[in-house]
């Protein structure tokens, strides 16, 4: 079954007696192997506990408590899959007294929240993981590609370090008038927020300008902030920067009270997740979709001159899935489109895969390399070969970049990765 | 024992992630949509001076110019581990020249206590690398520039200095004394934001009325042009199969006398 990655073998070795001693403590046991080993006294607790204690006295660390190590969360895990890693492994080690903050397993999380799904114990590594890297890193310590994404960000208001007064240079390619609020501020009924990776990323631009192209023709009275857009930063505050996105948040609040909307729409499920679930814990309230939600009941408008004559598997965003429930309305848009037959991949909607973007994996591929087999794109990549499909689609800003690059690293390269906009796009206004 | 004092002077200068524009005189950059940042010898300057407050306790004190986006500078100071952060206001408004901010600094700094002043190397707007030298001189104290590392001792520190040819000297300096600093033992530390945030809400921040105004070009240099460095040369593209391209390759080559046909 498993198409990529690997994990260690076990090593079985048979002996009539044996003298265990304890990575951790040291301690040594006798072990004979005999069937009623296990009744000979052993000191099971005999580890420090302060660990545990430390991260669940965090705010939003509590749950890592509530765990009776049934281990449901581990195959589950995206990065077990290929490497050694898993929530309850992690809690088992706090158990047994490593300091997590300063272990690289704090950082290879990537919040997509399946092993949230199938716990028990509502043990929350989606508040967990955040609170303890936050710890690490009020302490000074993180992986140093992250500290520069973290200081390109506080300095000009987007992940990627780009001229803040350029984060509409994108609308100048879509081919039709978009307005922007600083010098049309008349009330609008869409605020479309760009996002960092649509905003700059070549190939993010270009599903831009898809997208607006379908807005225009849809009738959407949409507007984007331009310049004076700043990203939101869901991402950084996974990774453990909340100070930074409180910071950012503090900006965008007052941006947005400048102009009249009704609703903001954006690509990016990070964006769309800290809109949703975060701002309204710091009494911020908007009405927030995603930009598949915004365009579902619309697409019944377009007139289709062309098609998309080919097999599509979907990736769903973990942010717009899992931890906000939409798996239809991209699924509804790929339905509209003529031609396409959409083929779904073994793992999908609640059971998705994770493309390892999210919590800050989106800057740590380098960090992580020496810890896994293979990127979770690639193997991602290679589920979405396996169905046959000749196109994957996406509808997460991070996603473009990543399986483009994983299909190439896989030998893949036959498999198009386009995001949603852009087919529908091909479909509306073929070339 | 009365705890060593290290003088942080910063200078803000253009981050240059943004396109930089020529004013309409041609004797500037246009200051108006630029963003400023530390420059950053000057957060290698405190990285060294906050290592050895940890190391032997200092009290650390940063100074700089109110110079566009200096608050952001100062308070990030102050959330990395300095104690002091010193705004000197009314200096004039354009750019600063290292004659005068040194003449400016030197009188601000003769009514101080200071048993080190650390300050960047250079900076990159101007790669005048004087700042400390002059510094120095006024102040009538020892400086040594280029340094990579600060040892202190007492009455003394030992600075590290790498040499160009690969050698490495260390040099015994009486304090007080002033250092240009290349690089410091590590990478500047982190500033978390929330700690950036929570010093500006403490607003920590000393505004103290500049010694003196300046007073234009002091230092017998003038500047005749600003302007974009001036194409020299082109690419020449080679076309054609990759035989065509190889011998068109070596012609190149052979004519710059780099292979012998």
């Amino acid at each position: 079954m498993p198409v990529g990655g690997r994990k260690q073998p076990p090593v079985a070795t048979e002996l009539e007696q044996a003298t265990v001693t304890s990575s951790l403590s040291g301690r040594e046991w006798e072990l004979p192997g005999m069937w009623n080993r296990m009744f000979e006294s052993r000191v099971l607790s005999g580890y420090t506990t302060s660990e545990l204690a430390r991260i669940s006295s965090l705010p939003g660390g509590e749950s890592i408590e509530w765990c009776y190590g049934c281990g449901k969360c581990v195959p589950v895990c995206p990065v077990d899959l290929v490497g050694e890693y898993g929530p309850r492994k992690l809690h088992r080690k706090a158990q047994t007294g490593v300091n997590l903050l300063g272990d690289a397993d704090l950082w290879m999380c990537t919040t997509c929240g399946n092993c949230l799904r199938v716990c028990p114990k509502e043990v929350d590594m989606i508040q967990i993981m955040p609170a303890a890297r936050e710890a690490a890193v009020t302490d000074g310590i993180m992986p140093p590609e992250l500290q520069d994404v973290f200081e390109k960000t506080f300095r000009q208001g987007n992940c990627l370090g780009e001229n803040p007064r350029r984060r509409h240079a994108w609308t100048k390619g879509a081919g039709v008038p978009v307005r922007v609020l600083a010098s049309d501020p008349r009330p609008v009924d869409v605020l479309f927020y760009v996002e960092d990776y649509w905003s700059y990323h070549p190939r993010g631009q270009q599903a831009a300008q898809a997208f607006a192209r379908i807005a225009d023709a849809l009738g959407v009275d949409w507007a984007i902030l331009g310049a004076e857009e700043k990203t939101l930063g869901d991402s950084q505050r996974t990774a453990g920067e909340k100070g930074l996105f409180e910071a950012l948040m503090e900006d965008v609040v007052a941006t947005l009270g400048k102009y009249s909307f009704n609703r903001i729409v954006t690509p990016d499920p990070h964006g769309f997740n800290a809109l949703r679930k975060v701002y309204p814990t710091y009494g911020h309230n908007f009405d927030v979709l995603h930009y598949t939600q915004l365009l579902a009941p619309l697409i019944d408008r377009a007139e289709w001159a062309g098609s998309v004559e080919a097999k599509v598997t979907f990736h769903d965003p973990c942010y717009l899935g899992r931890h906000n429930g939409e798996y239809d309305a991209p699924r509804r848009l790929l339905a509209a489109i003529p031609g396409v037959e959409l083929v779904e991949m073994s793992r999908c909607r609640e059971n998705g895969y994770c493309c390892g973007g999210g919590g800050g994996g989106m800057w740590l591929d380098g960090f992580n390399s020496d810890r896994v087999t293979e990127r979770l794109s690639e193997r991602r990549v290679k589920e979405a070969a396996e169905t046959g499909a000749d196109i994957l689609a996406v509808c997460c800003p991070y996603e473009v970049s990543r399986f483009e690059d994983a299909a190439k690293s896989t030998g893949n390269e036959h498999l198009k990765v386009l995001d949603i906009v852009e087919l529908v796009d091909a479909a509306m206004f073929p070339r | 024992m009365i705890a060593m004092r290290i003088v942080v002077p910063v200078k803000q200068v253009p981050d240059l992630v943004e396109e930089l524009e020529l004013n309409s005189e041609g004797s500037d950059i246009d200051r108006e949509f630029v963003k400023f940042v530390a420059n950053e010898w000057d957060e290698q300057a405190l990285e060294e001076a906050l290592l050895i407050k940890e190391a032997v306790g200092a009290q650390v004190s940063v100074v700089a110019f109110d110079e566009p986006d200096v608050d952001q500078t100062l308070y990030t100071a102050l959330a990395r581990g300095a104690d002091e952060a010193v705004k000197l206001t009314g200096a004039g408004d354009g750019w600063l020249s290292t004659a005068e901010r040194s003449r400016l600094l030197a009188q601000w700094l003769s009514g101080q206590s200071y048993d080190m002043v650390i300050t960047g190397v250079q900076a990159s707007d101007d790669l005048d690398g004087q700042l400390a030298g002059t510094l120095g001189g006024l102040l009538g104290v020892p400086h040594a520039s280029v340094v990579v590392g600060v040892e202190p001792g007492s009455g003394s520190v030992t600075v590290t200095q790498e040499l160009a040819g690969g050698t490495v000297v260390r040099t015994e300096i009486a304090t007080p004394c002033v250092l240009g600093m290349q690089t410091a033992r590590q990478a500047p530390r982190y500033a978390p934001i929330s700690r950036i945030r929570q010093a500006m809400s403490a607003g920590g921040l000393e505004s103290v009325e500049a010694p003196g105004e300046a007073t234009g070009p002091t230092d017998g240099i003038e500047l005749l042009r600003l302007y974009p460095p001036e194409k020299a040369g082109r690419a020449e593209m080679i076309s054609g199969d990759a035989p065509a391209v190889a011998e068109r390759i070596v012609e190149i080559l052979a004519s710059k006398g780099l292979v012998k046909l």
